[in-house]
Order: structure tokens, then C-alpha cells, then sequence
């Protein structure tokens, strides 16, 4: 504040007393008023043609071009937006086919092995039925040939006893007597022979 | 050139001494930096203007990070209302900052060292914000003298502060400058006339000294543009937004 006040009361004295600093009185040469006037002059003229062409040329495009900058900026980060989106969605898009074409397969793969079981159970079952077919016929033969086996093999014993007799005895035997005693000897021993 | 350290300040006549009427307006040393420092302006800013590219170029940039600081500062201190403003205290500004570094340059003359320079621009900063004042609040702007919540004794005394402070404002606004211009480059001159008269032997401490100086002085050269801006700015902001 003193300070302040020392530099007042020397400035507002100056208007006054001109003749007491000269230029070179090793003063202060801001007091000397000789050339007080040019510097209002010419710093009026400086800082006004300073003004205008700041004001009027240089600041506006200053402006202009921070205004461009941001909204180009603005303008790049959303066509970077968009562009991300939409890779996101064909991203997301290929994820789906993936996944479906996965599991197309799959079904494809189940639906081939249903097929490829299916077919198979009905060919074993075709072929067990035919199988089953083959072995009845085939035990209904043996049936057959077991129920016929006794007569055959009485008839032979019959036949073989008369011709054993008739060489030993050299006459002819009654037939007859030779099957009634073979049909007695095959009802008592059947079980044996045959089995059953 | 002798060793007062004062002879850096003499203003001298460059050229023929023109007149008009009885007023001298001579071009001198004064006038041929205020020239360089617009003209320094002029050019850095046109340059960075000029182009706009994407990817500003490093003046570009310079101008750029100029602008935004200077319009923050305005936004930040008298609000969105002192947008028309914005060139003139950004050339104010500018002017300073360039007037303040020139003059940091060894053998040239620091225009804002001088009172009558400084106390033209607060003087003209002054009567501009009164004038804004009155124009935007009518009489309403005397109110800005009697603050809010004083009691009714005290207010004669705090009216009178006021008006006093508010009339000494120029005068701050220009002794700061000028006397922080001053007192600097003086500072520096004597400690560079020490460094002669040391000589060789005892020179080295004043000469470290005078770099450390160096640094402060562009410092100071930076913030006391800075102080005068946003001071131009705070009286601004009471003439625009009163009490709020």
C-alpha cells in the first residue's frame, strides 16, 4: 500500500513538474514525459490494429477450426460406433449360424444313427424269424423222423430176425410171431432205445 | 552504455521526430517493440490458423492451446456473458505476454516497463468496464459500492473503501506491471554489472545468480500477463454479473 501510494504521488506530481527529471537526471526515465505522448500514440495504434485483425481475421478461424476439429472428431467416433456395431452383429450373426450348423449336424448325426439302428433291428429281426422258421421246420422234421424211427427199426429188426432165422434154421418162420415178439421188445426197451 | 542499470529503460527517438500540432509522436525504441510484439502475435496466430488440420501442426497447436486457455480464463472468471470480450482480452493478453518476453531478450527494451504504457491499457480497461457498468445496470451499478450484509453503521465507512478501491484500480493495475517489469530487469542489470566488476574471480556467484534470475523473470513475465488478463477479467465480471 505504501508503496503504491509512493508511486502515485510521483506520477500525479509528474504532470506537474516536468523540468525536475530531465532524460538524463539518473532518475526514473518512465517519469520523463518527453515521450509520453508517442507511446500513447503508437501503442493505441499498435494494440488497435492488433485488435482488429485478431478480432476480425485470426480468432474467428481459430474458432472455426476447433468447432471443425471437435465435430470431426465427434463424426469419426460415431461412424467408429456404427462400424462396431455392425461387426458386432455379423459377429453375432456367425456365432448363430456356428451354432445352428452345429446342431444340424448333430440332429443329422442322431437322425443317421436312428436310421443305420432302426435298420438294423429290422434286419436281425427278419433274419431271427427266419432263423426261428428254419429251426422249427427243421425240429418238426426231426419230430418226424423220430416218430417214424421206431416203426423203421422194428420193420428192419423184423426183417433182419426172419432172415437170422432162416439161416440158422433154414426154414421158413412165421412172420407173425417174429413182429409180435420185436413190437413187445420195442414197447418194453422203447424208452431205452429212443430216448424220450 | 553505463552501469546504471536505469539507462535500459531510456526511450529514444528512431528515425525523424514527427509532430502533429504540439504533440511529439516520434517513432522510437518504445514504438519499435510494441511493433515487433504485434507483429510476432499477428504471424504466430496466422500461422496457426491458417491450416486446420486433424492432427495440428506444433504452431497450430501453440495458437490453439492459447485460445482455449484464454477463453477458459474468461468463462472460468466472469462467466458465459463476457463472451464478447473474449478478443479483446485475448489481445490484451497476447500483448503483454509478448511486450513481457521481448523485453527478456538481452539488449531490448521491455515496453510494459514503462507507467504511461501500462496506465493507458488499465486506464482504458477502466473507463471500458465503468462504462459497461452503467450501461448494463444503468444507476442500479452504483450498488456495487454498498456490499450486502454490512451494518448500517459501518456503511458510510465501507461505501467510502469501496468507491476508493474501486478508483485505485487503474492505478494497481498498472504499478503492478510495470513496477514487477521494472524492478526485475533493474534486478537483472545489477546483478550483470556485478558479474563485470567481480570479474573472473568472484563473478561466477552473481553470474549464477543472474540465470537463476533469468528464469524467474520469464516466469514473471508469463504470470504478470496473466495476472492483468484475469484482473481485466474479475472487473469485468463485476460490471457484467453484479453481486452475485
Amino acid at each position: 500500500m505504501i508503496k503504491k501510494i509512493f508511486f502515485q504521488s510521483i506520477f500525479f506530481n509528474l504532470f506537474f513538474f516536468k523540468e525536475v527529471f530531465g532524460a538524463e537526471s539518473g532518475g526514473m526515465p518512465q517519469l520523463n514525459p518527453e515521450f509520453w505522448i508517442s507511446q500513447i500514440f503508437w501503442l493505441t495504434l499498435t494494440f488497435g490494429v492488433l485488435y482488429i485483425i485478431l478480432s476480425k481475421l485470426i480468432l474467428p478461424k481459430i474458432s472455426s477450426n476447433l468447432e471443425l476439429r471437435k465435430s470431426q472428431i465427434q463424426d469419426n467416433i460415431e461412424a467408429a460406433d456404427k462400424r462396431r456395431e455392425s461387426s458386432e452383429a455379423k459377429l453375432k450373426e456367425y456365432d448363430n449360424i456356428v451354432l445352428k450348423s452345429k446342431s444340424d449336424a448333430k440332429n443329422i448325426l442322431g437322425d443317421a444313427k436312428e436310421n443305420a439302428l432302426k435298420e438294423i433291428n429290422a434286419k436281425k429281426e427278419t433274419i431271427e424269424k427266419q432263423i426261428d422258421e428254419e429251426i422249427e421246420k427243421a425240429e418238426q422234421e426231426i419230430n418226424v423222423l423220430k416218430k417214424s424211427a421206431p416203426e423203421k427199426i422194428n420193420r428192419i429188426a423184423k426183417e433182419m430176425a426172419s432172415e437170422i432165422l432162416k439161416k440158422l434154421i433154414g426154414s421158413e418162420i412165421n412172420n407173425s410171431s417174429i413182429s409180435a415178439i420185436v413190437d413187445d421188445l420195442s414197447k418194453k426197451n422203447g424208452d431205452k432205445y429212443y430216448g424220450n | 552504455m553505463a552501469a546504471n542499470p536505469m539507462t535500459q529503460f531510456e526511450v529514444y527517438r528512431i528515425g525523424p521526430e514527427i509532430k502533429i500540432g504540439a504533440f511529439d509522436i516520434s517513432f522510437t525504441n518504445a514504438s519499435l517493440f510494441m511493433v515487433i510484439s504485434s507483429l510476432a502475435i499477428l504471424v504466430i496466430f496466422n500461422l496457426g490458423s491458417k491450416k486446420n488440420s486433424l492432427l495440428p501442426n506444433k504452431i497450430q497447436l501453440l495458437a490453439e492451446i492459447s485460445y482455449t486457455f484464454v477463453s477458459k480464463m474468461i468463462s472460468d472468471t466472469a462467466g458465459s456473458k463476457a463472451k464478447p470480450y473474449f478478443s479483446f482480452i485475448f489481445s490484451l493478453f497476447m500483448f503483454v505476454l509478448f511486450c513481457n518476453m521481448f523485453g527478456m531478450i538481452p539488449y531490448t527494451f521491455t515496453v510494459t516497463s514503462h507507467i504511461i504504457v501500462t496506465f493507458v491499457l488499465a486506464a482504458f480497461i477502466f473507463i471500458a468496464v465503468t462504462v459497461i457498468g452503467f450501461i448494463k445496470h444503468g444507476f442500479g451499478y452504483l450498488k456495487l459500492f454498498v456490499p450486502s450484509g454490512v451494518p448500517i453503521v459501518l456503511l458510510p465507512l465501507i461505501v467510502i473503501i469501496e468507491i476508493i478501491s474501486y478508483l485505485s484500480r487503474p492505478i494497481s493495475l498498472s504499478v503492478r506491471l510495470f513496477a514487477n517489469m521494472m524492478a526485475g530487469h533493474t534486478m537483472m542489470k545489477v546483478f550483470g554489472g556485478f558479474v563485470i566488476s567481480l570479474g573472473v574471480v568472484g563473478g561466477w556467484l552473481p553470474l549464477s545468480f543472474s540465470v537463476a534470475l533469468t528464469g524467474l523473470e520469464i516466469l514473471v513475465a508469463f504470470l504478470q500477463a496473466y495476472v492483468f488478463a484475469i484482473l481485466t477479467c474479475i472487473y469485468l465480471n463485476d460490471a457484467l454479473n453484479l453481486h452475485h
